[in-house]
Formats: C-alpha cells, structure tokens, sequence
C-alpha cells in the first residue's frame, strides 16, 4: 500500500511539474525516476528485483532485442531500450540529413515543381508533412517545413499561418500512420511486438481516410484566404532560391537520402527480415556518422539527449506504477464503467487519450496506457491490437488540438511568432480543434466498422 | 555621427527615464527605440503592429505553454526574442541608437559601444509625476507604479541573468529626483561623452 501512494504521489507530481515547466522535462522524469527507485521499491517494496526488473539493462544481450524469428514479443516492462535505441538512430540520421540541407532541398524542390502556386503549395506541403511526419519525428519535419513557408510567405507574400496550421495538423496525423512516426507508436510497437507493416495497414489506413477529409477541412476553412493570396500572387520568382543551392553537400547529400531510402526499407520489411527497430536504429546511426566523417562529432552533439532523458525516467516512474499493480485498479476501473463492452472501451480509450494527449504530453501518457490495455484485453478478452490501434490514433490525434498538445505545435508555433506572426491560442484551437474531433471521430468509427 | 553608439536606458515607472532617453536620442541625434521598436519590425515584414504590441515587455508565463528543443509556444516570449534579434541585428549593422528596457542592456552586452544605465525616483516624485501625467489621485497613482515596475521587473527577470534595477548590472544608475531632469541629462551626457573618449 507504502509502495502504491509514493508511486502514486511520484506520477502525479511529474505531470504536474511538466505542466507548469518549472524545470526542464527530462530534469522532472529523471529525479522522479530516482524517487521512485528509492521510495516505491526500496522503502515501499523492499525489492531489488523490482529495481533491475524496471532498469531493464539485460534486454541489450537479449537476442530478441536486435533480432526476432517469431511474429510476436510483447516486449518486457521497465525502461524500454528498445526506443530509446532506436529514437537515437533516427536523431542521428535526422541530423545527418539536415546538415547536407535535405529538408530545405525536398521542400524548395516541391515548391519550384509546383511553380510557387499557392494552392497547389498548400496541397503538397501537407501531403509532404504527412508522408515525412510517417518516417522522420515530426519536429524535424515542422522545423524545416514551417521555416520555408515563412521563407516563401515572405517572398511570394501571403500569410503563412494557413499553412503552416495545416502542415503541424498533417505532421501529427502522417506521425499515427506507422510505427516510428510518432513517440507513442514507438513504444506501443515496441512493448507490444507490432510491426511497422502492422501500424501501416491498421493506423496507417484510418490516417489515409483521415488525411482525405482534412484536407478537404483546411481548405473549406481557409478557402478565403488561400484564393486571396492566390488572387494577389508574386509572379516574379526570381528572389526564390533555387532548390539546388540549399544543398550544402552535394556528395553527403546524396549517401544521406541513400541512407534515409535505406532506413525505409529496413522499415518496411522488418517483420520479414525480423530485424527489430534498435538494429535499424543502430544500423542508420552507424552508417550516418560513418559516412559524416568529421562531420560525425558535431551530427552526436546535435543530438537531442534530453528528450532520451526524459524518455528513459519516464519508463521507471511508470515501471513504479506497473509493479505496485496501480495501472491493474486503473484497466480495472476502465473495465468495470465500461460493463466489459469492446465499443464502449475503444469509445472511452480514444476519446480519454485525445482529451489528455491535447493537454499533457502524450509520450507519459501512452506508456501509461499500454499496461492498462494489455491488463483489459487480457481480463474482457478484447482484442489488444484493437486497443493498440486505439490507443495509438488517441494519442497521436489529440494532441494536434491546443498549441502545447504535440512537439510539433510548439516548433510550428514558435517558428512563425519568431517571424512576428502570432497563433494565439484561441485562433489555434478555433482551427485545430474541430479538425481534431473530425479525425478522432473517423478512426473510431472506422475501428468499429473494421474490427468488431 | 562618427562611432557607433547604443544607449540603453532602464527605468523605474514615474521616473523620467523615457523623456530623459528622449532627450539623449536628440542630443547625439540618433533614433528612440522603445514601443515603436515592434511598429519598425512590423514594418520591415509587412506584418500588424498592433497584434505583436498586446505583447510588448510581457513576462514569460509558466501555464498553458510548453517548450521544445528551445522553441516556446508562448507568444510573449516569441515577440520579446523578436525584438532582442531585431535589436541585436541592428547592432551588429553599425547602427546607432537609444533603447528603452526590452531587455537591452542584457540582450546588447558584448557591443563595447552600449553604455547602459538605470533611472531610479524618489517614491514621491514618482508619484506627483505620474500623477500629473494621467491625472489621477495619489493612492492610485502608488498603485499604478507599483503595478508598472513589478510587471517590468518580471518582464526583465523572465529573460535576463541580472535583476532588474541591480546597479551591478549597469554602467550607471541615477536617481533622477536629485538633480530633475534636465540636471539628470547632463551628468549623463557627461558620463557618455567621456566614456567616448576612452
């Protein structure tokens, strides 16, 4: 009982204390991490095992961390390395690929192809947020995606706000469609044993639907302002950069989109060549800083270390909840109010982790829900891919709706009020909130529809 | 004008320091930066100066924001870096000029040609001042300074190391109820010519 109020108390307060950002996150995570080694399983469990179950540091000589024969693991609980390996990789590669000037080359190529058009631009970039949000994290994506824009805005003048809320929408939606696309996936995947082709033919498919009718949501509501700047375009584009400038090596450009091409096959066909996402991660790390050369120490350093932190506390506060059996009364909870019906439970779980991913980071919160799925599926026999793939669309939809909800937000929102072009939170929401609701009612209609 | 000059000015509420930075400006007959500094940026950008004021000199809040990788989702702290890099381009374009508070003294710190300064008040010459400038009665003109420099003080505390108002964070700190405006001025103009001369 000890053991349960610490780890209680411990949660609640590093929700609490991420809200306010009174220190930075992973500062929170990790001490909390360090509280719940010494209150919840020394003080309250007396358990050392509980310790090394939660640091979780055999799974690096476990075969089935870098490699699996079978269809299914269900990865074990505790700090998940497993992300955190591969979350490192991709940041390796992400970094490698923007240094050679990737992104801006990609973005500026499709603007050039499009001949600057602004409806037309508005289309592709959403569709690009969308297809590169599905492979690259999505702050990457909003950071290069949101700074042309504004680039193009400026020089084409029109307003890039439209756009650029499409594009953070698009950036969260693209991240549902596959495993690596957002966070939450990652760790889903990886404690659950899905597959990249698994999120791609399940969350991937409700992201296709979901993708058509917001695009459709976006241009009806800035129909006025899109043909207004259509109306007034620039025609002379000459002060446009041409795409082939922004690439700052052309030699590391090209190993670098081999290498990104490379990742995406490994990605694709891991559930066949039974490679797991930390070897890939390792893999596209590896040959990222192998082909940087001196570059190399300078793509480690731009890594971003503390979002690794923060992952790494989060999985031992959360392994505190878990092995006290706090996250048991949770799904217990959940089953009970939900009388054992699948469609109420799949109603009450998407609908419960879009409100919460709008509000507190949706990373905490996944990996909070998946012991609370997998204890619902295993008491009401629900399926639990069915759950996963609830779970999923919740949290990664959600947190489209207010500016603090998602990564992505933020950067997309920062970006632009640096430039002088404010998105207050009323006009955020008054756009993304609807948008929000559109797609989270979609997948859950379309989870009905296919799995019960 | 011959070498660069930037002349930050921070000040307490009521105690003169925007008409003595006014009067700076037109001694060495370089620009005034303060409000206006947003009307510039909008300018420059083709963007509404009037939605980027309702965040002028605002303090960071610490609810229903979030920050990634160093990027904020809270408009007051985006507009305020907007005017730190505005300032600082200009800066670092030769210009010269006199800046009122937004962090300047702080935010313009490696240029050797920033001679930065603070202007304090006597408590009742604030509050006549004030209370003659707004017309309005002695009580409410106490709370309205008081209101003022604890906004300014968080607003300044919110970005900067240094405390707002600490001499040690200035070249010079002057009371102006001493010596009056005027009198205020020439120490001052004093203080600049010499430290030009250096």
């Amino acid at each position: 009982m000890l053991a349960q109020i610490f780890a209680g108390v411990i949660f609640v307060s590093m929700f609490v204390l991420i809200l306010t950002e009174i220190v930075e996150r992973q500062v929170i995570s990790c001490g909390c991490a360090v509280l719940t080694i010494v209150f919840v399983f020394g003080i309250g469990m007396h358990s050392l095992t509980a310790v090394w179950e939660t640091l979780n540091l055999g799974s690096f000589f476990r075969s089935d961390f870098w490699y699996v024969s079978g269809s299914e693991t269900g990865g074990s609980g505790g700090i998940n390395w497993e992300t955190i390996t591969f979350i490192f990789g991709m940041m390796v590669m992400v970094e490698g690929m923007a240094r050679v000037g990737f992104f801006r080359w990609l973005c500026m190529k499709i603007a050039r192809l499009v001949k600057y058009r602004i409806i037309p631009l508005f289309v592709t970039f959403m569709l690009l947020s969308t297809l590169l949000s599905m492979f690259i994290d999505s702050i990457t994506v909003i950071l290069f995606l949101s700074a042309v824009t504004i680039e193009l805005s400026q020089l084409l003048q029109f307003d890039p706000v439209p756009m650029i809320l499409s594009e953070i929408f698009c950036a969260n939606l693209g991240g549902s469609a596959t495993m690596c696309g957002d966070p939450p996936n990652i760790i889903i995947g990886t404690s659950l044993g899905y597959s990249f082709t698994d999120f791609l033919t399940h969350t991937g498919f409700i992201a296709f639907l979901a993708f058509l009718a917001v695009l459709a949501y976006f241009y009806l509501t800035f129909r006025k302002e899109l043909t207004e700047a259509a109306a007034h375009q620039v025609t002379d584009h000459s002060a446009l950069p041409d795409p082939e400038s922004t690439i700052t090596d052309r030699k590391g450009f090209m190993i670098s989109s081999l290498i990104f091409l490379g990742v995406v096959v490994l990605l694709v066909t891991h559930s066949m060549t039974g490679l797991t996402v930390s070897t890939i991660g390792v893999v596209a790390a590896v040959v990222t800083l192998l082909a940087a050369g001196r570059h190399a120490p300078g793509i480690l350093k731009k890594v971003d270390y503390k979002t690794l932190f923060f992952f790494i506390g989060l999985f031992v506060v959360i392994g505190g909840l878990e092995q006290t059996g706090i996250l048991t009364v949770m799904a217990d909870f959940i089953g009970r109010i939900s009388g054992g019906s699948a469609k109420l439970m799949i109603a009450i779980i998407i609908w419960l982790s879009a409100i919460a991913s709008a509000f507190v980071d949706n990373i905490p919160f996944a990996t909070t829900m998946i012991p609370i799925i997998k204890a619902l599926s295993a008491t009401y026999g629900v399926d639990l891919p069915v759950l996963a793939w609830t779970l999923a669309m919740g949290t990664d939809i959600g947190g489209s709706a207010t500016p603090i909800g998602a990564s992505a937000n933020v950067v997309g929102i920062a970006t632009a009020a640096r430039e002088g072009h404010i998105i207050k939170w009323g006009t955020y929401c008054k756009k993304m909130v609807p948008a929000t609701v559109i797609v989270v009612v979609m997948s859950m209609l379309i989870i009905y529809a296919r799995y019960l | 004008m011959g070498k660069q000059l930037i002349i930050s000015v921070g000040r307490e509420f009521g105690s003169g320091g925007h008409e003595i930075a006014e009067k700076l400006a037109r001694i060495y007959d370089i620009p005034l930066l303060d409000h206006n500094l947003l009307d510039e940026i909008a300018e420059e950008r083709g963007l509404d100066g009037e939605r980027l004021r309702e965040f002028d000199e605002k303090h960071k809040t610490f609810f229903g924001i979030r920050t990634v990788r160093g990027f904020s989702s809270a408009p007051e702290e985006n507009v305020s870096l907007l005017q730190f890099d505005y300032l600082q381009k200009r800066a670092a374009k030769g210009d010269s000029f006199v800046v009122v508070g937004r962090c300047s003294e702080d935010v313009l710190r490696e240029y050797d040609c920033m001679i930065s300064m603070f202007i304090l008040g006597d408590k009742q010459n604030k509050v006549e001042r004030i209370m003659e400038l707004f017309d309005m009665e002695e009580s409410m003109a106490e709370r309205f300074i008081c209101d003022k420099d604890m906004k300014r003080r968080r607003y300044h505390n919110s970005y900067c190391e240094g405390k707002w108002g600490d001499s040690r964070n200035y070249d010079i700190s002057i009371n102006s109820s001493k010596l009056g405006i005027e009198g205020t001025v020439a120490v001052l103009k004093d203080y600049i010519d010499r430290r030009r001369n250096v």
